[in-house]
């Protein structure tokens, strides 16, 4: 029963933290895993006083695909940054697959955010590396053997559709490149959960779909997708579900739609029709063709 | 093993990325190693010439003419049992003519042929373990008497005298001299040390978002320090080379042709080359290395 439950209501597993305990006494099986991320009455306030949010509580369950969205300056990259601790909430508990970010030793950080890959905003790339010196880099942190990295580095770049491009520097490439290249650095070691904060932010709505169909085809490799966007037409055509936030306070959190085992190229085809945009002028359609 | 190359290789791509920062590094350590490496010797030199001068101090028992042979054999040995007293010297008045003329040439030494008689007493010429006791050992041979007066130990005995005067006049001279270097080269070490750390500051500050960026996808605080940790090795290891290449061209060409004349210059090569180069050398890598590591503490805390 409480197996079934927890089947259909993908996404909304509520009221999760009492439930393992009973689950367990009830049926004497192992307890499901907890949730990829949950947050537990999170606050941020940043130096100065100014509340980016505020008793934030939500979770998200392995394999989900979700947006955050909301207005600039809702707190949606904080949320992101609050994930991979590059900030500490002022109260409130952040957990990712279960452990509590915040009481982790410093030292333990680099391998939390080996396991979270990031899409940031401004991409965050190293200025004085090519796209496949960028890649390789996420491996040669953890350690990746030489010839492993030679061998995933050009696959993945290959998946974002950047063959051409691999030994350019990133400011020769454009901002839907560098964005694929932030991409594919985040995704190269298959961390379990991927975070992204604006992928399409300043992008065409071709070059968008592109995007999304990515994040998309990586979420279905069994990824847990989060997407940051304030990209409000981009949200509505996913049929995802959908964080939204205002003034650092959740105000909305449903599932619309019932879109999940679409494949890749269905999913592309919808977009293209939705957002009416003529397929075919993605480079990213050809690499995705499976 | 694979790691070590990948820092290795990492080092030497920032070096060739920031090529001005690098070179006003190393040109920084050349010059901070090349003073170090003149001043280390001279420093060297100095307490070795005022270690010279007290070894040399003695006392001279300066004796009448008229002393018998045994008389003096007796003050000899009574003066060996002094404590401090390392040797006792009998200098008779023919081989005290023998050593002036040694020490005094030109005229001098012939005005001293013209004299008819032989103006020096016999004396005895004693070492002292160190001149902290030269007191204690004059007080020794000259007793103080029951009435206050100064009664040597025997009737022999025209004159104690020591060179004490002329010893501590040296020894403040090399002592001011040694304090200024010293000062001068703390002087000197301090601001190479800001200087270094101020230029490798300057390349890590300019590579601080890369430094966030690493930071940010998961590499270790060490993974990030250890490539800066080899350049600033780098760095120091070939500013230090530079230095040594020119202080050994320096001793090469103007020291080890003077040493045949000088006196004080010789002492120069007390100081092994060797040693220095090793000393200059390390801690050239040591300083720029533990700078950079300290500078990037800054930039690890994302």
């Amino acid at each position: 029963m409480a197996l079934t439950r927890s089947r259909s209501n993908r996404g909304r597993a509520r009221g999760h933290s009492d439930a393992p305990s009973r689950y367990e006494k009830r049926t004497g099986a192992p307890a499901p895993k907890p949730p990829i991320v949950a947050l537990k009455d999170a606050t941020v306030v940043y130096p100065g006083g100014h509340v980016a949010l505020e008793r934030v509580t939500l979770e998200v369950t392995r394999g989900e695909f979700a947006f955050v969205v909301g207005p600039t300056g809702c707190g949606k990259s904080t949320l992101i940054k609050l994930l991979i601790r590059e900030i500490e909430p002022a109260s409130g508990e952040v957990e990712i697959a279960g452990h509590d970010i915040n009481e982790m030793p410093h030292s333990r950080v680099p391998k939390l955010r080996r396991r979270v890959g990031t899409v940031f905003q401004d991409f965050k790339l190293l200025p004085n590396r090519t796209v496949y010196d960028n890649v390789a880099y996420a491996l040669q942190v953890i350690g990746e053997s030489r010839s492993e990295i030679r061998r995933k580095t050009p696959e993945i770049i290959r998946l974002v559709g950047l063959q051409s491009k691999i030994h350019s520097y990133p400011d020769q490439l454009s901002g839907g490149e560098q964005q694929r290249v932030s991409i594919a650095r985040a995704f190269v070691n298959h961390p379990p959960l991927l975070l992204a904060d604006e992928p399409t932010g300043n992008l065409d709505p071709e070059t968008s779909i592109g995007i999304m169909q990515l994040l998309y085809r990586i979420n279905r490799t069994g990824t847990t997708v989060l997407v940051v966007t304030h990209d409000r037409e981009m949200v509505d055509k996913m049929r995802r579900r959908v964080i939204a936030l205002e003034d650092g306070r959740l105000v909305r959190d449903e599932v619309s739609g019932g879109y999940h085992d679409e494949s890749t190229r269905e999913f592309a085809a919808r977009l293209h029709r939705e957002m009416e945009i003529e397929p075919g002028s993605s480079d990213v359609n050809d690499i995705l063709d499976w | 093993m694979s790691r070590a190359v990948f820092f290795i290789s990492e080092a030497f791509r920032a070096l060739r990325r920031s090529a001005a920062p690098s070179i006003a590094a190393i040109v920084t350590i050349v010059v901070t190693t090349l003073l170090l490496g003149v001043l280390v010797p001279v420093l060297k030199a100095s307490e070795d010439k005022a270690q010279d001068v007290r070894d040399q101090i003695g006392l001279n028992v300066f004796l009448y003419n008229e002393a018998a042979r045994a008389e003096i054999d007796q003050l000899g040995s009574e003066l060996a049992t002094i404590p401090h007293v390392e040797n006792v010297d009998f200098v008779s008045r023919k081989e005290a003519v023998e050593i002036l003329s040694g020490r005094v040439e030109g005229e001098l030494s012939e005005s001293l042929n013209e004299l008819n008689s032989n103006p020096l007493p016999p004396s005895f010429a004693l070492d002292i373990d160190d001149p902290a006791n030269l007191a204690a050992v004059t007080a020794a041979i000259t007793k103080t008497g029951p009435a206050g007066d100064r009664q040597p130990i025997s009737p022999i005995v025209d004159e104690v005298r020591d060179a004490r005067q002329d010893a501590s006049k040296i020894t403040r001279v090399t002592g001011a001299v040694k304090l200024i270097l010293i000062v001068l080269a703390i002087l000197l070490l301090l601001a190479s040390l800001m200087l270094v750390g101020n230029t490798i500051r300057l390349s890590i500050y300019a590579r601080r978002r890369e430094v966030e960026v690493m930071r940010l996808v998961g590499a270790t605080n060490w993974f990030i320090r250890w490539p800066f940790i080899i350049e600033g090795v780098i760095v120091g290891l070939t500013g230090a080379a530079v230095a040594v290449g020119i202080l050994w061209l320096g001793k090469v060409t103007v020291v080890d042709p003077l040493s045949d004349n000088l006196n004080l210059v010789d002492s120069l090569s007390t100081m092994g080359f060797l040693p220095l180069v090793i000393i200059l050398v390390s801690s050239a890598m040591i300083v720029s290395a533990l700078g950079s590591g300290i500078t990037l503490r800054r930039f690890l805390k994302v």
